[in-house]
């Protein structure tokens, strides 16, 4: 018989494993998905992971995974503070459009005016609107109790049709012949958030998003904050009594996460999407999610975390392309990664043991 | 001439890392109160779990009444008449004592049977119990009470009892002696685990110890002091704490009218509380669990703010402060419960230093912490306290609850405070522990500082502090010289009998 026993601490060992348990096993599991679809397992999952970075086409490919994987590491390093403290922002995906709605719209507010402060202004503007959306479900959680699980999620849908109204209204675009949708910030050079380095695909939200992840670690790792931010989560009792304040920490969590959220709307609407558009958002926001678990809620991991995911995805784009494999059936795939990885994260904090029944 | 009733013979159990039980042997008789005696991981529980078929022995084998007994579940263990009683309740407030019994059983009888089997038992062994009051409103020791008839029910030859007297006031603990006593007469076996000597000196026939999973001994309590008792528990000889002649300084902590409403639905409101304390002076708060110790402490430690003048530190109002202002000031506190409240189970030894320590130490620099110190902190904690533990990199969960309570008591105590207030600070530390937490406080007094220890240990208030009061349901007794209080005064200060009558042991 099969027992699970608690381990006196968690194995630091299998603590750097399990991602890479969960990625094989998804492999598995996935090369089984696409043999049962009458696909060649082997050359699907080399496709999804080897092609973007070492296939023909790489050259294409790599920049594109950073410009995938920027605004998920971005939103995971906010989620996973609040997530550390046991404050669940799952409305990461609203924040996201407000920002990018309050980045554009300051942008396009100056054209075609130029000048060096538009483009700061644009980002101030994208993390105060990313904060101040958070701040709905932080401020009626402290005052009112609401679970903030709920008012964030909800709030999404409500950042959504906001988006659809400024598309179609205030922001569209008046040269556009009644088209919806904004002015193209890639023609507007001073609003753009063009590549710093031509041909890499990196761009200021690359940086931010790098930035951040240092910003986070020494947080958590070296700054009494973040302390505080770990202590909530593990011993909320604990955190009272050392004098943690629970409304300014809850305020603080879902604020940043909200400003990072904010800022990687407004890097992706001034650079690689360039205008608001009705279907501006394709759902970075609940991704990170994963990316902020399958990083196990540590910065660094969630960079690699931010990598592998969008690395699925352009290797699944791929693979629809060229194998005709079905959106749905990439879908699986990556929900698999997140089924694997809490899975195994049971080797973690127990020790399986094959144990023999007691002589009775 | 009393027949054995349960023999054991060389059981075993092993967990991954520790022997629980190592060759165990020894017996119980008909009618006798047989204490099992040992420190907290000595074994006792996993031994009892597997007489009551909770847990499996690796090898051994029991024997009771003469057929061989290997309870592969509590059912079967019932079954064969052994019923135990455990220390904390699992009750529901809601329901009634009869109800609450009916739930225990695997066929219960029609409600209006058994309340009255409820009460032909209860009168018979002196207990006396409503069968249609409902739990919530009970006393712990009527509460303790439905436990034991529940288990009386079903008509034991051995009934097991863990830590009884842990939630009973001295009065209580006459009146559940009485009783056990009554069952003894009939035949029925006890076996008693307790860490109060005196109290197995008073009660039982036979004492077995345990150290280390190994049966150390066999005594006999009415002829063996304490002290003997204890030193075969430990495995060697310690020191009883010893106190020195103290000077008292001014009042260091001045509580007057406190009153704060209970924090939740299940708390204590903590009503109109008088008291002062003075450098140099240890002033003991005892009183049955739940009786508003945890609200005291909150209060005190700046968990619950209360806005009021009530509580002064040095002449300074402080009820507005949260806990780091406080202890900036000097107060600081150590709460009972270890993990989850004094310190967090997953980080190391290093983060739960800085958890009280940063401001005192100097653990922070612009906020950012300062690890190199925290840690020599944390390295200091575990000297001067010997906390056995591989090194402050360890997790606080790692550590024995012995060994992680002189960690945060030594924690406090090496901030040098001006007033600290602990609750519990020896609960479920094994005798050597303990000794050197109180050792720890009686310095600290000697040093200046106004301690507040909050326990539920008699024994340990007696020992160590000047003056002593008591909680009752959110009440504070008066407050006494410690020295010449006899245990009826005591009792009565606690709350008497809490209105339980005393059995009749002629019927």
């Amino acid at each position: 018989m099969l027992t699970l026993e608690r381990r006196a601490q968690p194995s630091r060992l299998w603590t750097y494993l399990t991602p890479l348990v969960a990625v094989i096993a998804t492999m598995i599991a996935g090369g089984a998905l696409f043999a049962a679809l009458g696909k060649d397992p082997i050359e699907a999952i080399a496709t999804i992971f080897w092609e973007p970075l070492f296939g023909e086409f790489a050259f294409y490919y790599r920049p594109q995974l950073l410009i995938k994987a920027a605004p998920l590491i971005l939103i995971a390093i906010g989620l996973s503070l609040g997530f550390r403290a046991g404050i669940w922002n799952i409305g990461a995906e609203g924040q996201y459009i407000i920002g990018a709605l309050t980045g554009a719209g300051v942008g396009l507010a100056f054209y075609p005016l130029e000048a060096w402060y538009i483009f700061p202004l644009m980002i101030m503007a994208g993390a105060l609107g990313g904060w101040a959306w958070a701040m709905i479900p932080g401020l009626l959680k402290v005052r009112f109790g609401t679970n903030e699980i709920l008012v964030s999620l909800m709030l999404v849908y409500v950042a959504e049709q906001l988006l659809a109204k400024m598309a179609l209204g205030l922001l569209r675009n008046p040269d556009g012949m009644g088209f919806p949708g904004s002015r193209n910030l890639r023609e507007y050079p001073t609003a753009h958030n063009a590549e710093i380095i031509t041909g890499t695909g990196i761009h200021y939200g690359v940086l931010a998003a790098l930035i951040a992840v240092i910003f986070a670690y020494i947080l958590l790792n070296r700054h009494i904050l973040g302390y505080h931010i770990r202590l909530t989560g593990q011993a909320p009792r604990a955190a009272r009594f050392a004098g943690v304040n629970p409304t300014r920490l809850i305020l603080f969590c879902l604020g940043m996460s909200g400003a990072l959220a904010g800022l990687a709307g407004m890097f992706e609407v001034a650079g690689p999407s360039g205008q608001v558009s009705i279907d501006f958002n394709v759902g970075y926001g609940f991704t990170a999610i994963i990316v902020a678990f399958l990083g196990r809620l540590h910065p660094v991991g969630i960079l690699l975390a931010g990598l592998l995911m969008a690395l699925t995805y352009i290797g699944g784009e791929i693979a629809q392309g060229n194998l005709g494999l079905s959106a749905s059936a990439i879908q699986l795939f990556q929900g698999m990664l997140l089924f694997f990885l809490l899975a195994v994260d049971v080797l973690t904090n127990f020790r399986v043991r094959l144990a023999l029944r007691g002589t009775a | 001439m009393t027949a054995t009733l349960l023999s054991i013979k060389g059981l075993t159990k092993a967990y991954p890392g520790v022997i629980a039980n190592d060759d165990v042997s020894f017996e119980i008789n008909e009618g006798e109160v047989h204490a099992l005696l040992g420190e907290n991981g000595a074994g006792k529980s996993t031994l009892v779990k597997m007489i009551y078929g909770l847990v499996k022995p690796d090898s051994g084998t029991m024997t009771l009444r003469g057929a061989r007994f290997a309870p592969p579940e509590p059912r079967a263990a019932r079954a064969a008449g052994v019923a135990m009683v455990f220390q904390h309740f699992s009750l529901f407030d809601a329901l009634n004592v009869a109800e609450n019994i009916a739930l225990g059983m695997e066929t219960p009888p029609p409600m209006r049977d058994l309340a009255g089997r409820i009460r032909t038992v209860s009168e018979t062994y002196g207990l006396p119990l409503d069968p249609y009051r409902t739990v919530g409103d009970l006393s712990a020791g009527e509460r303790q009470r439905v436990e034991i008839i529940r288990c009386l029910l079903q008509n034991p030859r051995l009934l097991i009892m863990d830590e009884p007297t842990s939630v009973l006031t001295p009065q209580e603990v006459d009146i559940l002696f009485e009783t056990l006593r009554k069952l003894t007469a009939e035949g029925v076996a006890i076996l008693y685990i307790s860490h109060k000597l005196e109290e197995i000196r008073a009660l039982c026939d036979r004492a077995t110890i345990l150290r280390g999973g190994r049966n150390v001994g066999t005594c006999n309590p009415a002829t063996t002091t304490a002290r003997e008792m204890a030193e075969m528990m430990v495995g060697n000889t310690f020191d009883v704490p010893a106190r020195a002649g103290r000077d008292l300084g001014e009042v260091a902590l001045d509580v007057t009218g406190l009153s704060v409403r209970a924090p939740s639905a299940f708390g204590t409101s903590l009503k109109n509380i008088h008291f002062a304390v003075r450098q140099g002076e240890i002033l003991g708060i005892g009183g049955v669990a739940g009786n508003g110790q945890d609200e005291l402490l909150a209060v005190l430690s700046g968990e619950i703010k209360n806005p009021s003048q009530a509580i002064k530190l040095m002449g300074v109002p402080i009820g507005r402060l949260g806990p780091n202002a406080r202890r900036k000031l000097g107060l600081l506190a150590a709460p009972e419960e270890r993990l989850g409240h004094a310190a967090a189970p997953d980080m190391t030894l290093t983060e739960n230093a800085v958890l009280t320590g940063a401001g005192r130490e100097g653990l922070l620099q612009n906020g950012f912490l300062r690890w190199t110190a925290a840690k020599g902190f944390a390295n200091r904690i575990i000297t001067a306290f010997d906390v056995r533990t591989p090194g402050p990199d360890n997790t606080a969960r790692s550590l024995s609850g012995g060994n992680l309570q002189k960690f945060v008591i030594g924690r406090e105590v090496l901030q040098r405070p001006t007033v600290l207030v602990v609750n519990q600070p020896t609960w479920g530390v094994d005798a050597a522990a303990a000794a050197a937490i109180r050792q720890a406080l009686l310095n600290l007094a000697t040093e200046g500082t106004a301690v507040i220890c909050i326990s539920q240990d008699l024994d340990e208030l007696m020992e160590i502090s000047d003056r002593f009061g008591a909680l009752n349901e959110g009440r504070m007794s008066d407050i006494k010289p410690a020295q010449g209080l006899s245990v009826e005064e005591i009792g009565l200060m606690m709350g008497g009998a809490h209105g339980m009558v005393v059995a009749h042991v002629d019927a």
